[in-house]
């Protein structure tokens, strides 16, 4: 994926020049190995500084809430996807936009690739033919990107952006004979003690810094219900109650929403897996209302219309 | 002399043998990643670890702490009167804590302990804190405590010092209260000359290792309002989510949040961790916010560690180089770059 480096440069310092757009949001690459931070540019001499790689994983629509400006943005599948999912709630408007598709085949899992090499310290990643060569102190070890994965981007059935002004590169084949939900569904085929059990044990090491929360673009609330203070909803202790609270009403928040991109589970500093609590609801927005976030610009979200044809009978 | 030498073979028996007299801390494998926990029956220590996840702060400050409680019931005569909750200020010590993390407690003791101020819980419970630091062998890519006033091996703030030798460590003493710790573990052989300098060999190595740097030489020559007004801060801001990782994953950041909790007619006055990466942790009664932006808050917290810190108590940086927020931040916002800008501007 890297190819496209030299292309999101041109392409920037093309629109910044021609005055097309007044910023561009990309990313740069970081400072330590598999980490890319994500970027504002303004001065088309500056484009120089933009990267792509398998690790550019947080979601660049985070980026563009109640900007007021016109915006260059980089966009593959699932950012296309919120970013559609943005100007449909109004957070920006389609025509601010310019929006660089990347057809994409998915991030790399830095805690997979840690785990590969049994936690010896990394001192860099190189992507090579979809090959990647982790090297560390006095190791070389080569993997297939498929290995590496992030769980989301090996599930992903929408590679492809689904809005954009200009492609990068031909499109790439969408995957098949992937099920999405199979982790969902295990857990849906436990009972309800076990059910709690496996999500409190999952959320045991929780330290409520929110990272979750603030790199997903659904999350634009001017104050957050946990944020709260008069009244406050929840506390903000350490109390588990509270944490559970605080993680179940954030996916219950994102219900028909979350494109499933990954970029909570990413910035988690305690690895939790949190995309099981939004997996659950993407899994049911299919199957009672047959919706996959962000698909369509031209149509409303199914838990913000009224349908008299809907699922539940209490409503119709 | 009370410096020993002990086969990894009998160390966890040793350290649950310390038991009797001290709780004991331990680096413990959760997962993809290390913290410290107590040591209970059912542990299993591991050293074999960089760094802890989260650093040791908690142990001496813990993330939630009753600091007093009352009855929230009219017809009590205790009804509304506030008072101490039960604590536990009994001798523990923190097993395996790398210099960094034990030279950040000093850092934090400028804040919690001076002629000024003492926060009476943070303060005993640091004093009954033993630190056995066990020096790194390898520095990762991301530590720079050389550049603020530590290293790998560094002895100052510890009270005692473990050496990881092929098989083997070396304790050794380096204060009254280390060398008491150590004449309480059992077994053991006394160090000999040859052990030290394997273990000075192995310090000498791990010196070297440590190669990346955060240049603060010129900070305090700085105005604070010229850093403070300098431009920069909207470029290094955009791409915070304003997450709590950083300052929660610190050893250094000490800040906090008081709250009222209740449950039925119990209620706990807490001490919350608090960061201010959050909108909230400024946000007036009036409503007004005097640090509403993003860029705000991500300022503040480089100014705090990096000049008004030196600044305020005339010593060095707000930071002991452990990298945990350089290799944690969600976004790659890494302080070594931003210290480069301050100590350039």
């Amino acid at each position: 994926m890297q190819e496209y480096t030299e292309k999101i440069r041109e392409t920037a310092k093309r629109l910044l020049t021609e005055g097309k757009v007044d910023v561009f949001i990309g990313y740069r690459k970081g400072t330590v190995p598999m980490m890319c931070e994500p970027v504002l540019i303004s001065d088309p001499d500056k484009t120089g500084l933009l990267h792509w790689d398998s690790n550019c994983a947080l979601n660049l629509c985070n980026y563009l809430t109640k900007r007021t400006d016109r915006i260059g943005i980089i966009a593959n599948g699932c950012n296309s996807r919120n970013i559609v999912t943005h100007i449909i709630e109004n957070q920006i408007k389609r025509e601010q936009l310019y929006i660089l598709g990347i057809p994409c085949t998915g991030m790399i899992d830095p805690r997979a690739v840690k785990r590969v090499v049994k936690f010896r310290e990394i001192h860099g990643v190189e992507e090579k033919d979809g090959r990647f060569i982790v090297k560390g102190d006095g190791f070389e070890e080569a993997f297939d990107k498929k290995e590496l994965l992030q769980k989301n981007c090996a599930t992903c059935l929408h590679r492809n952006p689904v809005l954009y002004d200009e492609l990068l590169g031909d499109k790439v084949p969408e995957q098949d004979g992937i099920e999405p939900f199979r982790d969902v569904k295990k857990i849906e085929a436990m009972g309800s003690d076990d059910k709690w059990g496996f999500f409190t044990r999952m959320i045991s090491s929780c330290i409520r810094c929110y990272a979750c929360r603030n790199a997903c673009p659904l999350c634009y609330c001017t104050t957050c219900f946990v944020d709260e203070a008069q009244p406050q909803w929840v506390g903000k202790s350490t109390d588990p109650t509270d944490t559970m609270t605080f993680h179940i009403l954030r996916a219950f928040h994102c219900a028909g929403r979350c494109t499933d991109c990954g970029a909570c589970e990413r910035a988690c500093p305690m690895g939790i897996n949190v995309r099981q609590f939004t997996k659950k609801l993407n899994k049911d927005a299919l199957e009672l209302f047959g919706w996959e976030a962000g698909l369509n610009d031209g149509q409303r979200p199914p838990l913000d219309v009224y349908k008299t044809d809907d699922n539940n009978d209490f409503i119709r | 002399m009370t410096d020993k030498i002990f086969n990894k073979k009998d160390w966890f028996d040793t350290l649950k043998g310390l038991r009797n007299s001290y709780r004991i801390f331990v680096p413990v494998r959760e997962g993809d990643f290390h913290n410290f926990r107590s040591l209970e029956d059912e542990t299993i220590p591991n050293f074999d670890f960089f760094n802890t996840r989260l650093s040791p702060k908690s142990v001496v400050y813990p993330q939630s702490e009753r600091m007093l409680e009352c009855l929230n019931d009219t017809e009590s005569p205790e009804h509304g009167v506030l008072k101490e909750a039960a604590k536990d200020y009994s001798q523990q010590a923190i097993i395996g804590i790398r210099p960094c993390d034990a030279q950040a407690f000093q850092i934090v003791k400028r804040n919690f302990d001076n002629p000024d101020y003492r926060d009476p819980l943070w303060v005993q419970r640091f004093e009954s804190t033993i630190l056995v630091g066990m020096g790194c062998n390898a520095p990762c890519p991301t530590c720079f405590c050389s550049s603020v006033g530590g290293g790998p091996f560094s002895e100052e703030y510890l009270d005692a010092i473990i050496f990881d030798l092929q098989g083997r460590y070396l304790i050794k003493g380096l204060t009254e209260r280390g060398n008491e710790i150590i004449s309480n573990m059992q077994g053991g052989t006394p160090a000999d000359v040859k052990v030290i300098d394997e273990s000075k060999a192995i310090a000498a190595l791990a010196n070297e290792r440590v190669t990346s740097t955060v240049p603060s030489d010129k900070l305090t020559e700085k105005s604070v309002t010229g850093l403070f007004g300098a431009p920069f801060w909207e470029d290094v801001a955009f791409s915070c989510i304003n997450c709590g990782t950083c300052t929660f994953l610190c050893p250094t950041c000490w800040c906090f949040d008081i709250q009222d909790e209740t449950c039925g007619k119990q209620v706990d006055r807490v001490r919350n961790w608090d960061t201010c990466m959050s909108p909230l942790f400024t946000l007036e009664g009036s409503g007004h916010n005097p640090r509403e932006k993003k860029f705000q808050r991500v300022r503040q917290r480089f100014m705090h560690k990096l000049k008004y810190y030196p600044d305020k108590f005339k010593s060095g940086v707000q930071c002991s180089g452990c990298g945990r927020c350089v290799r944690y931040c969600p976004v790659n916002i890494d302080i070594r770059r931003v210290a480069a800008m301050m100590n350039e501007y």
